[in-house]
């Protein structure tokens, strides 16, 4: 286990540098910032050459992404056209995604399973269709739809819960924006959840475990749903990292300062050194998240061994 | 059962990861909670694109704090537009060229510090130095000096500029390099405030916490999310503030900001989705909603570096394109009335005596479909056989652009006449346009520096412009300018500025499409708000209920 973790962490090398390196020939390739800077007016020459110089403009790509690497592994990340660090961009902005993913998951994992479960179990029947319905409609309706119809009732008609998240980060305002992020993927879970449950509910383990005569919620918690888990689990290490990198519409939305809105800004304005960074976080917690879930199947079931 | 527990255990590691997460965040939520009472204001607000330094703020949401914070010697009044003397006591010349500017003494930074002549004069000299930086260099291009402390290639030969004295504590000297008789009333630009000794001495800690002589002073201030901005009480000009202060609220998306105006969370809303204009131009706003005309024109401009299009023929064929778009109906259709059909180069916000002219362009901006045809035809059609009209695709453009498109095609009866050319950033965009890179037309817009019909035209149309994009150079029109700068008296100065305007209407370099509107909608928590002509509210003087 130890050897197989030291392995997947050897591996994560090649796939960082690969990753960062295309980033940054993608921000590049969008051309030179600097004339952004100036509006609609033509730069002053002068001043133009100036900050073109700071920035390392004027030398070769591969140049440019070596001098970053060097700053980045002394856990300088640079700074952007404002003059903000984007140490401080990340100190800012993560903890909030990750406040907002952390809801989201819950409510994935748990109204997912949940939900997946009970319709398992009651195959065909009035629970079954009406959970296979609800979430056809959550899958087929547009993310920004979802939000925008959720914001307006529950926050703007009905005054519920507050329309907007911004500065103050309450649980309150994450509800609706984490239930918005939430909702496909609980679908997906749901659905999942519920053809492992239906097939593994005819297992021959289940049908021993009944004659046992074990207890209901014993043969359907420890027997049934644990052996159910492993496709689901897979689904939800990924997912939480899409989690996170993907909120960015549900982010605009609720007017949430995360991850997801700091790189669109950074994208819009060319800011290589905030996208780099961003993306590069958000790397290494997509290749966490990956170990984690190959390393969640051992657990969940004994069979798998890594050596 | 050992599987089971493990099972167990990795249900609670996440789910209690998970809470540990979300439960660090209601530990927060009992803040300043600064929205409710006290009179204060909750306003729209977005990330500043640069450093708040005035010499490196040449957009709107810098420029809104900037405005709050600082006084300059001179001020525009919100609803006229006319300059008049902030802290400057008199600017004087007799001959156009070399000033005088005494200031109004007494008056204080926020620090305590007091505004003197050396404070504009560091503040000028740092603002110009090309090593700073700054991207309001260019302002102080007409002082002279400026060439030694920004040289188009190479490093500053000197630290300062000559053109500018300190005479004593409130007087200090200017000369430009050429005769700008209305160069005082560009002095509320935000590039000429003055900066505090603190600026020099501790800039990083100056940025992280700005420091001003304006009307407000900033309280607390946290980069990309909020500032707290609350009254100066060393503010010694006019412009008192009328309430308890202004939250500066950073907003992601119009539609948020939109949404928390309808739930009561925002008081001042002056980023408008097209959404919500609808909304708020058809149904019951309660009256809390103003569009009104702001110091913004939209245009079409010409490569006329390109060859086939500088050609004298190539004239008729602008002049039709113009008269082929159907202003009326687009600003009707697709700018649902937040905008206006152009008919000068300048905007209506200058007022009569200010240069505007209303109907100046004649009928080059009158629809006139026949006469388009046979103007194109004349002129031996579009250069390449098609028109491309390039836009930057990340700035809401594309309606419009078709919507022009469109009106042209049918004018000339042939739907493949002119297409729209999307050009993915507005960086790109504007790195092919200063490149030279462009071969059919492209949009332009030009939002002004300060109220003046010089803005207007100086910049954007004399041959070395800084934002010359189409690159049009008419000896003629240099001449009239300078003639015009050199006109002491304000009134032959504007109307010679219009004679230099009426060639446009033979040459078009860039064709007028309309003016753009300042749109606000407000709670009702709040009174008395209005836009100023550069599209902001204006904060001092909201009352809340």
């Amino acid at each position: 286990m130890g050897r197989y973790v030291l392995r997947r962490l050897l591996q994560m090398i090649p796939v960082f540098i690969g990753t960062t390196f295309l980033i940054f020939v993608m921000v590049h390739a969008l051309g030179d910032p600097v004339n952004a800077l100036f509006g609609d007016r033509a730069p002053d020459p002068a001043v133009a050459a100036q900050i073109r110089a700071q920035y390392n403009l004027n030398d070769p790509l591969w140049l440019q992404y070596l001098k970053y690497m060097g700053k980045l592994f002394q856990w300088d990340f640079g700074t952007t056209f404002s003059g903000q660090t984007v140490t401080s961009q990340l100190a800012s902005a993560y903890p909030v995604t990750l406040r907002l993913t952390a809801v989201a998951f819950v409510i994935e994992v748990v109204f997912g399973i949940g939900l997946g479960l009970l319709s398992g179990l009651r195959r065909g029947r009035v629970a079954d269709n009406s959970v296979l319905i609800l979430t056809l409609v959550v899958i087929s309706i547009p993310t920004f739809v979802t939000g925008y119809v959720l914001q307006y009732l529950v926050g703007v008609k009905w005054g519920i819960l507050p329309a907007t998240v911004g500065f103050d980060v309450t649980f309150k305002s994450l509800i609706l924006p984490g239930l918005v992020l939430a909702s496909v993927s609980l679908a997906y879970v749901a659905r999942l959840t519920r053809t492992t449950v239906a097939e593994n509910s005819k297992a021959d383990y289940v049908r021993t475990a009944v004659a046992k005569g074990l207890p209901r919620r014993r043969v359907v918690i420890n027997h049934l749903l644990r052996n159910s888990l492993i496709p689901v689990v897979t689904f939800l290490g990924t997912d939480l990292g899409a989690l996170m990198g993907g909120a960015l519409v549900t982010e605009r939305i609720f007017n949430i300062h995360g991850v997801g809105y700091t790189l669109y800004q950074g994208i819009v304005r060319q800011s290589t050194n905030t996208v780099v960074g961003f993306v590069t976080i958000l790397v290494i917690v997509f290749l966490l998240a990956n170990l984690l879930v190959d390393l969640l199947y051992a657990v969940l079931d004994p069979r798998i061994r890594y050596a | 059962m050992p599987a089971a527990t493990r099972v167990r255990w990795a249900v609670i590691a996440v789910t209690s990861v998970a809470l540990a997460a979300t439960g660090c965040s209601s530990s927060k939520s009992s803040g300043s909670g600064g929205g409710s009472g006290g009179g204060v204001v909750k306003a729209w607000w977005g990330d500043p694109q640069n450093p708040l330094e005035p010499a490196n703020t040449n957009e709107v949401n810098g420029g809104a704090v900037e405005n709050m914070i600082f006084a300059g010697l001179v001020q525009y009044d919100p609803k006229t537009s006319a300059a008049s003397n902030a802290n400057a006591d008199s600017i004087t010349s007799s001959d156009q060229q070399n000033w005088t500017v005494k200031l109004k003494p007494g008056w204080k930074f926020s620090d305590g510090t007091t505004v003197t002549a050396k404070s504009y004069v560091d503040a000028w000299n740092y603002g110009a130095l090309s090593t700073n930086k700054q991207v309001n260099a260019s302002f102080f291009q007409y002082i002279q000096g400026f060439n030694d402390v920004a040289p188009a290639t190479g490093s500053p030969t000197a630290q300062t500029m000559s053109g500018l004295k300190v005479v004593d504590d409130n007087t200090f000297t200017v000369a430009l390099t050429q005769k700008f008789s209305t160069w005082p009333q560009t002095l509320g630009y935000t590039a000429y405030y003055p900066l505090p000794a603190t600026f020099f001495s501790d800039h990083a800690g100056y940025l992280d916490k700005p420091v001003g002589n304006g009307p407000y002073k900033i309280q607390s201030y946290t980069r990309s999310q909020q500032m707290q901005l609350v009254p100066n009480p060393d503010y010694s000009g006019t412009n008192k503030p009328k309430n308890g202060g202004i939250n500066l609220v950073v907003y992601t998306d119009p539609n948020a900001a939109y949404s928390d105006l309808q739930s009561g969370a925002l008081d001042i809303d002056n980023t408008l989705s097209t959404t919500a204009l609808k909304t708020l131009a058809n149904g019951p706003s309660g009256g809390r909603f103003l569009n009104t005309p702001a110091g913004i024109i939209q245009t079409v401009s010409f490569p006329l570096y390109q060859s086939n299009w500088s050609t004298d023929k190539a004239k008729l064929v602008r002049q039709g394109i113009s008269m082929a778009i159907d202003r009326p109906t687009i600003v009707k259709t697709i700018f649902t009335n937040t905008r206006t059909p152009a008919t000068d180069w300048t905007s209506p916000v200058l007022g009569a005596s200010g240069g505007f002219k209303d109907g100046l362009c004649g009928d080059l901006c009158t629809y006139n479909p026949t006469k388009a045809k046979q103007l194109i035809e004349q002129g031996g059609g579009i250069p390449g056989g098609q028109l491309t009209i390039s836009y930057n695709a990340d700035g809401g453009h594309k309606d419009w652009v078709d919507a022009t498109c469109n009106s042209i095609n049918q004018a000339l009866g042939n739907n493949k006449a002119c297409v729209g050319n999307p050009i993915g950033t507005f960086a790109d965009f504007r790195n092919q346009v200063a490149g030279k890179k462009m071969t059919g037309a492209f949009r332009t817009g030009w939002q002004m520096d300060y109220p003046l019909i010089q803005d207007f035209l100086q910049p954007v149309y004399t041959t070395d412009g800084s934002s010359n994009d189409s690159h049009y150079s008419n000896p003629q029109f240099d001449a009239q300018v300078n003639k015009a700068n050199a006109e002491p008296d304000q009134a032959t100065s504007v109307s010679a500025f219009q004679d230099a305007e009426k060639m446009l209407v033979t040459d078009v370099p860039a064709i007028p499409l309309w003016y753009q509107n300042g749109t606000v909608a407000w709670s009702s928590r709040v009174n008395n708000v209005m836009l100023d002509p550069f599209s902001v509210p204006v904060y001092t003087e909201v009352t809340v209920s």
